[in-house]
């Protein structure tokens, strides 16, 4: 049932404001499609703008995966999780998660097809990649867009919300199933 | 910070390749990310440039301002540092409702715009306001009712309940979204922002001035 109506929402809420707001705007006697344009033109240069931002910090990324870096990390951290009580299995992904969006997407496609997706690990993996955003990505695009350079304390307050998320995505998962 | 990050990724991976002998991966990463980079940009102008024409429209039609008065309470905790009419609580709100609503195409062009708007108020062009930090403890926390992608992928791996973890997902993004958000509350006073005599003066008429067209 609620699934149901948030999914009508989802279908219908980008044709619905399409329409809706230059409606809203004709009521009020705006010219909506001199306005359209006028905001419009904008797009280009900001997409534009991301560009530097986003190639630095997916390029060092994809060197650290492509050298192997990163399955050394997890590698390395392992004992140290396995005591904490954190499925090691899992470990990979959560680090994985805030760096490539990709990579994490096809981590836990590997973990739901290797235990199974009913499986206590592979509802696990899927929360986890279901309760959080990549914090490179976002802050590169986000920032880049408006030629940010100096992130002060995004990247920490980030990482500890991913944090909290992974451990609480396993913990619940563990309760529930 | 990003400066850190950045290098050390890039030298221990070339570190470890050295050991490894992974050089060629390394190079295959650079090359890829980076076309991936660029396709990930350019993939956005249409969709960058419907919803700023379609925000600019919601703007002189008094929408966001409306918006921004109507959730005023819950704004004036997050971001106390934002005038209640200001078009950035508008956009902001807009952004993280298209985000629950796991519509991504239309998330990222009205968050760029909401950082739009908090870089109107930002005194240091190159530097992170309070914020601006907050939204995106917000935003990276990818708060959604629905994690459509995972869905798929757990029915398509044949599973007989693929919709279980929405509750979990649900329960873990909250929490996840509170955690950063108070961080972000928390570690400001940690990492200064520049002394007024540091930045630049304002030049008059700034505040109105649109970042998007000022390169």
């Amino acid at each position: 049932m609620i699934r149901a109506i948030l999914g009508g929402i989802s279908l219908w809420a980008i044709p619905v404001l399409l329409v809706g707001i230059p409606l809203i705007g004709m009521i009020r006697k705006i010219k909506v499609y001199d306005v359209f344009i006028d905001g419009a033109k904008e797009g280009f240069n900001v997409a534009v703008r991301i560009i530097p931002f986003l190639v630095a910090i997916l390029v060092a990324i994809g060197m650290f995966r492509g050298s192997g870096a990163m399955d050394l990390m997890t590698n390395a951290l392992r004992p140290l999780m396995a005591r904490t009580g954190f499925p090691a299995e899992l470990f990979p992904l959560a680090v994985m998660r805030t760096l490539s969006g990709s990579g994490s997407l096809a981590f836990t496609t590997d973990l739901v097809k290797r235990y199974g997706p009913d499986s206590l690990i592979g509802r696990q993996a899927g929360t986890m990649y279901g309760s959080s955003e990549t914090l490179f990505y976002v802050i590169a695009v986000y920032f880049g867009a408006i030629g940010v350079k100096r992130t002060r304390h995004a990247i920490p307050a980030g990482l500890i919300g991913d944090f909290v998320a992974a451990v609480v995505a396993v913990a619940v998962c563990a309760w529930l199933f | 910070m990003l400066n850190y990050i950045w290098f050390a990724l890039m030298a221990i991976a070339v570190i470890v390749a050295a050991f490894k002998g992974t050089a060629a991966g390394v190079t295959k990463g650079a090359v890829d990310s980076a076309k991936t980079a660029v396709e990930i940009s350019l993939g956005l102008i249409g969709i960058m440039t419907l919803w700023l024409g379609i925000m600019r429209v919601a703007e002189k039609a008094g929408l966001i301002s409306m918006l921004a008065r109507l959730l005023r309470p819950i704004s004036r905790l997050l971001f106390p540092e934002v005038p209640g009419d200001h078009p950035a609580i508008g956009a902001i709100i807009m952004s993280v409702a298209a985000n629950m609503l796991g519509l991504s195409n239309a998330a990222t062009p009205l968050g760029i715009k909401a950082m739009e708007e908090l870089q109107e108020l930002n005194r240091d062009k190159e530097t992170a306001s309070n914020a601006m930090v907050t939204f995106m403890a917000l935003n990276t926390s990818g708060i959604q009712f629905i994690p459509a992608t995972m869905i798929g992928v757990l029915a398509a791996a044949g599973s007989k309940n693929p919709t279980a973890i929405i509750s979990t997902s649900l329960i873990g993004t909250l929490c996840g979204a509170v955690a950063a958000v108070t961080s972000a509350k928390l570690l400001q006073r940690f990492f200064p922002y520049p002394a007024a005599n540091d930045a630049p003066p304002l030049p008059p008429g700034e505040g109105s001035a649109r970042t998007g067209v000022s390169e």
